[in-house]
């Protein structure tokens, strides 16, 4: 395993090669915002929330951290003034679709995000794909999936196999980060096998 | 659609994950529409969650998970076409055949479709019935060419 040093935010950081730079911060005790990365699962960058600024042989950048592979030599900045701001974006466009989700609440005291400034579009779901990957990955079970596309993209149960796992294994629920995913359940469940 | 002509096309595909949307446009064109039970079946033999599939079959428009006439009408209403007055031609198809874009006649005859361009704008407005196109269309000229469709 080589070793490979990188600054983040003006401190040295060893990490080995094949981690993320998301993962480099973490074990440096750095932290950086998500809402799509889960530990068990493989990358997905959906939320784009982990932003950051790289600086290579002087050129700097933006990069989502939680897919890009650490480098030598790179330089990253996890708060600069450009990644406040598109964080702050982000996490405005998210509130027009979960205003009321706490993880986005808190993350909007943090940013100074402004929770109405886009219309509402109360669709609950960001599209995190976390109950989705975790249910392909971690359980393969496949009960839960997306359908559609673009702005019509929404999650789907498939109830014969919802009928089957769901009811003993709800693990998928504390992950959702608008509490949306239930909703989508119980839903499922009354009109499917109540 | 029946069992045994699934498992000839997915046969003729290997049984391989990789021809997915192959499979399935096969499918779809033999049968117009991809029913539960055809997903399920295919789902099992190739060894994709139906999750995955039914992602697929809802991001592609080529796919229909509800049922399709035996002929597509689509009418472009494009640009062009709109300016030459496509929405006579449609409202005149709506009459026609009794339903809206979208949707399917009771007899299964027609399945009505806007599209956005047919890439054939200088024989606007145009009207597409089984993928033969149709072009320069009038309100009486689309009556017409309904009646040749059983």
């Amino acid at each position: 395993m080589s070793e490979i040093l990188l600054q983040i935010d003006g401190k040295e950081v060893k990490a080995t090669a094949g981690m993320t730079l998301l993962e480099a911060a973490r074990s440096a005790g750095i932290s950086i915002p998500t809402l799509c990365h889960h530990e068990k699962l493989e990358p997905f960058g959906g939320c784009r929330l982990c932003i950051v600024e790289v600086e290579e042989r002087g050129w700097t950048r933006l990069v989502v951290s939680c897919v890009y592979p650490v480098g030598k030599n790179l330089i990253i900045r996890t708060r600069s003034e450009k990644v406040d701001r598109i964080r702050k974006m982000i996490i405005e466009l998210l509130m027009a679709h979960a205003p009321d989700a706490f993880e986005l609440l808190d993350l909007a005291q943090e940013y100074g995000a402004n929770r109405d400034r886009f219309e509402k579009e109360a669709s609950f779901c960001i599209h995190c794909g976390l109950c989705v990957r975790y249910c392909a990955e971690v359980k393969k079970k496949n009960a839960v999936g997306f359908v559609d596309r673009g702005i019509r993209k929404e999650i789907s149960f498939i109830p014969e196999i919802a009928s089957k796992e769901c009811n003993n294994c709800k693990e998928c629920f504390q992950l959702c980060p608008t509490s949306y995913l239930q909703a989508a359940f119980v839903l499922t469940q009354s009109l499917a096998f109540p | 659609m029946d069992k045994n002509r699934i498992d000839q096309i997915i046969d003729k595909h290997h049984g391989e994950a990789s021809s997915l949307i192959q499979v399935l446009l096969e499918i779809q064109s033999e049968n117009n529409w991809l029913p539960k039970e055809a997903l399920e079946r295919v789902s099992k033999k190739i060894q994709v969650p139906l999750t995955r599939i039914q992602h697929i079959a809802t991001f592609y428009k080529a796919f229909s998970l509800v049922p399709k006439g035996r002929h597509g009408i689509h009418i472009c209403v494009g640009t062009a076409c709109h300016v030459r007055g496509a929405t006579r031609i449609l409202d005149t198809v709506k009459e026609a055949t009794g339903i809206k874009p979208g949707e399917t006649d009771l007899d299964m005859k027609f399945s009505l479709e806007t599209v956005n361009c047919l890439g054939c704008c200088a024989l606007g407005p145009v009207m597409e019935v089984n993928g033969k196109v149709h072009g320069k269309m009038s309100p009486v000229k689309t009556a017409e060419v309904l009646k040749i469709y059983e």
